[in-house]
């Protein structure tokens, strides 16, 4: 038996974020859902919990309706969702977000494991998981690829880019998850039917013992700018030209911007 | 196991599904409402005029809180050649004030919006789940099969639009053959929205809806321009077997489009934020299956209810139109107790009643007027150029209209076939 909390972000979809004419990214309406690789956690849970038995909570600290995200992980396995209301609209730094974490996860109750993903797809600051399980403090795996357990241990194999290691940990613990841990299961029909009937919980700060301001205080990392990068097209026309010159200036163009080379 | 049931499981949240799941639901039926898409709207296409009488209906006065774009207030009809034009606009202000004529719509947005008040009325909806099959019984419908699950219900009601699988599975596809078919792509331009107003003249929160006829290379087909808010739909729908016949791709066409002087000007500026392309069934009534069998209904696009008429393109007004039918029809063989075909048979009444299969009737000429490659190529060039000829001064004797005419026609359109081909326009439309 293995008691599990996944944590989740509900996370923009970056690639639906539009810049406008003065540079700036326009978040509104940007859909959200919850960051891939907090699937793959999700999935790595359930994988546990099949194999071992126990509960699984997800938990995400967001706005009211990252509800619909967690409806997802729901349906694919978890027992429970908890949503942490982010008063914000997600401009606090990941020490505040820890701190909420960290105070939901103390009202949650007792846990063996907690899973999150090595990094979020829009912010990707990697610093949640680590940075919870010092608050907490918990030991902590990070980057694991694959994930067992053993006699009461975890058992990770944690990808180090030119190495892997494999690490045994006590506990409760903490383990951040790669894409390449797992394929998360897309939900059967029935799955989203009976998801619909697990309890779902919603705390404003307040509920935890904290404020706005409180996080506010915490989150010392400071948004000083917000750009878009956009690559501009050449929007280079040749026309009205006999066939062999225009092929000579297309030919000519694309050497100087060095699609070509030889 | 316990088994999952619902009085009725309605499979696609378009405009048919959403429309009978919140018709149902709000009689206090339990409905599950199954779409394939993330959410509702999410695989959706569409050229985007919605006539709004019909949709007032059952959404009454829905313009208040749905997301429509513009109230359009300026139709127009195009005839291409060449690189000139030949343009018939009406404006109609009375078209500005409710219930309007028609609204440009985003299905994303739109769709969306239309499930939220299914769900808002009780109906369970579910997203990110296909529906695969049916469960049958002794040839009675009783349920629907999606991945390895099954769900049972007293009532099916296929909305699955243009695509459907359950018409068949149901066994109740008709006369269908796959060169019917006819494929539409759409491009969404975006302006801002003050840009639009002035180069369109059209008021605040007005629009205009050009139907586009010829420049497309002889095939079979037509264009749609419709006004956004801050954007522009601009799109083809051609048949499947003329692309063929002509070797020509339909993302070309769209390209000679934009090319062309009339319509590059309109979208001048306008960055493409969208591309998309589906298939839709134009032969009208011939195409339509039978609508209903034990325990299952067919609407929408589902069961090939589109009107073109050259004019107008009806779609999702019909689907609206037949989902409301569909849900009346189940409401009645909820309250008797029995959901066979004879039972469900009354669907069919009420898509006469609201005018959706008499429509379809009065329009069941044009795909045929359709299948005559005259109206897409020799009669928009004959037009441009008698046009052409009727505002040139040469230096030379002219000539009286008619003569020009009959000149042009040389060689194009034999006089007797012209007139014949007028009488067929006079019968279809
Ligand atoms: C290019 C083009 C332009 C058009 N322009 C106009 C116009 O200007 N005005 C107009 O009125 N009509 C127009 N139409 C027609 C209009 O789009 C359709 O008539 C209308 O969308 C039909 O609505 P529906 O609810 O029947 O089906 P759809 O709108 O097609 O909705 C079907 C839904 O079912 C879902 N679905 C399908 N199969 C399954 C499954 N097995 N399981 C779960 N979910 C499923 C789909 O994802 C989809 O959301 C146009 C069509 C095209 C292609």
């Amino acid at each position: 038996m293995v008691d599990i909390i996944v944590c989740a972000k509900y996370a923009w979809d970056v690639a639906e974020i539009k810049i406008d004419p003065s540079g700036k990214p326009v978040l509104e309406g940007v859909p959200r859902r919850i960051s891939d690789i907090d699937k793959n956690a999700m999935e790595a849970a359930v994988n546990l919990k099949e194999k071992h038995g126990g509960t699984i909570k997800a938990l995400c600290f967001g706005p009211a309706s990252a509800k619909d995200g967690l409806k997802e992980l729901l349906a694919m396995g978890a027992d429970e969702a908890y949503v942490v209301e982010d008063p914000s609209g997600g401009m606090l730094d990941t020490a505040a977000t820890v701190e909420a974490l960290a105070a939901a996860i103390q009202k949650m109750g007792s846990f063996d494991l907690i899973l999150c993903g090595e990094a979020t797809t829009d912010g990707y600051t990697g610093q949640v998981g680590p940075r919870l399980a010092g608050k907490l403090g918990i030991p902590q795996v990070t980057y694991a690829r694959s994930l067992s357990l053993e006699d009461g241990s975890v058992v990770a194999e944690r990808d180090l880019e030119d190495a892997y290691i494999t690490v045994k940990v006590s506990m409760p613990a903490l383990v951040s998850v790669t894409r390449e841990i797992n394929v998360p299961r897309i939900p059967s029909l029935m799955a989203i039917l009976k998801a619909s009937k697990k309890p779902m919980t919603t705390w404003k700060l307040e509920d935890l013992g904290l404020s706005k301001e409180k996080l506010e205080e915490v989150s010392t990392l400071k948004t000083v700018k917000l750009e878009g990068f956009a690559v501009e097209r050449k929007r280079l026309i040749i026309k009205e030209k006999p066939v062999e010159e225009a092929v000579q200036e297309l030919v000519s163009n694309l050497l100087k911007e060095k699609v070509l080379g030889v | 196991m316990a088994e999952e049931k619902f009085d009725v499981i309605v499979v696609g949240a378009g405009p048919a599904g959403s429309t009978a799941a919140y018709m149902l639901a709000k009689e206090g039926l339990s409905v599950l409402l199954v779409e394939r898409g993330r959410q509702a709207g999410a695989k959706n296409m569409t050229g985007g005029i919605i006539y709004s009488r019909i949709v007032h209906e059952v959404f009454p006065r829905f313009w208040e809180e749905a997301p429509v774009e513009r109230a359009i207030t300026s139709y127009n009809i195009v005839f291409l050649n060449g690189r000139s034009a030949l343009t018939l606009n009406f404006k109609c202000p009375r078209f500005a004030d409710p219930p309007y004529n028609a609204f440009s719509v985003l299905r994303a947005k739109f769709d969306q919006w239309m499930a939220g008040k299914a769900e808002e009325a009780g109906a369970m909806i579910v997203t990110g789940a296909t529906v695969d099959d049916l469960v049958m019984e002794d040839g009675k419908v009783k349920g629907i099969r999606s991945g390895g699950d099954e769900i049972f219900a007293d009532v099916v009601i296929d909305a699955e639009g243009a695509k459907s699988l359950l018409v068949e599975k149901a066994g109740l596809r008709g006369d269908f053959n796959p060169a019917d078919v006819s494929v539409g792509v759409k491009e969404v331009v975006e302006l801002p929205e003050e840009v639009i107003d002035e180069r369109f003249a059209v008021g605040k929160g007005e629009g205009a809806a050009f139907t586009l006829i010829g420049g497309l290379q002889g095939v079979v087909g037509g264009g749609f321009l419709y006004t956004n808010k801050s954007s522009l739909s601009l799109g083809i729908v051609a048949r499947i077997d003329s692309l063929m016949e002509k070797k020509v791709k339909v993302h070309e066409l769209i390209e000679d489009y934009k090319m062309h002087p009339y319509i590059s000007r309109l979208i001048e500026g306008g960055s493409i934020v969208e591309y998309s392309a589906a298939i839709l069934h134009e032969r009208g009534l011939r195409q339509v299956p039978k609508l209903y069998t034990d325990g299952f209904l067919v609407t929408g696009s589902a069961a090939c209810l589109l009107i073109n008429n050259l004019f107008t393109l009806r779609g999702m007004d019909l689907a609206v139109a037949s989902g409301a039918a569909a849900a009346k029809a189940v409401l009645r063989a909820k309250q008797k107790g029995d959901f066979s075909a004879s039972t469900l048979s009354a669907y069919e009444s009420f898509l006469r009643e609201n005018f959706v299969l008499t429509d379809m009737e009065t329009f069941s000429r044009v795909p045929d007027l359709m299948d005559n490659r005259r109206v897409f190529t020799v009669y928009p060039e004959l037009l441009c150029l008698l046009m052409e000829s009727l505002f040139s001064v040469h230096p030379a004797p002219t000539m009286k209209a008619f003569r020009r005419l009959r000149e042009l026609m040389k060689g194009r359109v034999g006089l007797f076939e012209a007139l014949g081909d007028l009488f067929k326009v006079y019968r279809a439309l």
